[in-house]
C-alpha cells in the first residue's frame, strides 16, 4: 500500500484533477494501454498506469471502479477527460517518466501488483 | 423498470454513455457495488462493440426485482462465426479501434465472464443481438 503523496514525490507527478487529499492509500497497481485488459481486473482501490490518453481511458476506469489514473511519458489529460473524471470521482495524475520507470518505482515503494 | 439508449456506430467520444447511465440507475437502486461492476463492465464491452463494428444500435435495459436483462441490438456487418468470435484473441477490429485501447479479442469472453447468461444472435450483413442477463441476488 502506498500514499498518493509518495507518487507525487518519487515520480515528480502532479494531480491534474480529482481528490487532492495526499494521505489517500492505494493498494494495487496495473499498467496497460489496452483497455480491454483493464476491464478484466477485479481488484479494488487500484492505480491505473497508462500512456493512453483518451476518453475511453476514463470511461473504462469509471466502469471498472478505478479511482486513480497516472498518465506517463508526459501524456496530458484533455479538458473533456478531466471533466468526465471529476464527474466519476477519478483522480488524474501526470508524470514525465516512462511506463517502465514509473512501474519500477511504484513497485519499490510497495504498490502491489494485481497478478 | 425499462430504459432505452441509442448507440452511434463509429463515435468513440460517446462510447460508454449508455453504460454510464445504467450504472447511475443501479447505484440509485442500491444494487451491490460488486454486482454493478460486473454488469456495467459487460454492457460497456457490448456497447463498445457496437461503436467499433456496427452502424448504429440500441441498448434496452429491463430491471426486475431479481434480475437485469440488457438487450443490445445493432445494424451492422454481423458476426459470421460466433464460436470463433468468443475465442480470446480473435478480433476483426480496425486499427482505429485498436488505437482507442480495444480490439484485442477480449470483449466477448469478458462479457461471458461477467454475466450469468449470454445469448448472441447474428445475421451477416444485417446485424447482431446480444442479450445479457444478471441475477441480482
Amino acid at each position: 500500500m502506498i500514499k498518493v503523496s509518495q507518487i507525487l514525490d518519487v515520480l515528480n507527478a502532479q494531480i491534474v484533477c480529482g481528490n487532492t487529499d495526499l494521505n489517500q492509500d492505494i493498494d494495487f497497481g496495473f499498467a496497460s494501454d489496452l483497455m480491454s485488459d483493464v476491464l478484466t481486473i477485479d481488484s479494488d482501490n487500484l492505480l491505473l498506469v497508462t500512456g493512453l490518453n483518451n476518453l475511453q481511458t476514463i470511461r473504462t476506469s469509471e466502469m471498472s471502479d478505478i479511482p486513480y489514473i497516472l498518465f506517463v511519458r508526459d501524456k496530458k489529460a484533455s479538458e473533456e477527460m478531466k471533466s468526465l473524471a471529476e464527474e466519476s470521482g477519478i483522480t488524474l495524475m501526470e508524470c514525465r517518466y516512462s511506463m517502465f520507470r514509473a512501474c519500477s518505482l511504484l513497485c519499490n515503494m510497495g504498490l502491489e501488483p494485481v497478478y | 423498470m425499462d430504459f432505452k439508449f441509442d448507440i452511434e456506430g463509429g463515435n468513440f467520444s460517446n462510447a460508454g454513455t449508455a453504460s454510464s447511465d445504467v450504472k447511475k440507475v443501479l447505484k440509485k437502486l442500491n444494487v451491490d457495488p460488486k454486482l454493478i461492476k460486473r454488469i456495467v463492465v459487460s454492457i460497456y464491452e457490448a456497447e463498445v462493440n457496437v461503436v467499433a463494428h456496427a452502424y448504429e444500435g440500441e441498448m434496452n435495459v429491463s430491471i426486475f426485482p431479481d434480475k437485469i436483462i440488457v438487450r443490445i441490438v445493432d445494424k451492422g456487418p454481423g458476426i459470421a462465426d460466433i464460436e470463433l468470435a468468443m475465442q480470446k484473441g480473435y478480433s476483426t477490429a480496425s486499427p482505429e479501434v485498436r488505437e482507442m485501447g480495444f480490439g484485442a479479442g477480449m470483449g466477448l469472453p469478458n462479457i461471458k465472464k461477467n454475466t450469468n447468461e449470454l445469448n448472441i444472435k447474428s445475421t451477416v450483413g444485417v446485424g447482431t443481438e446480444v442479450e445479457l442477463i444478471n441475477y441480482l441476488n
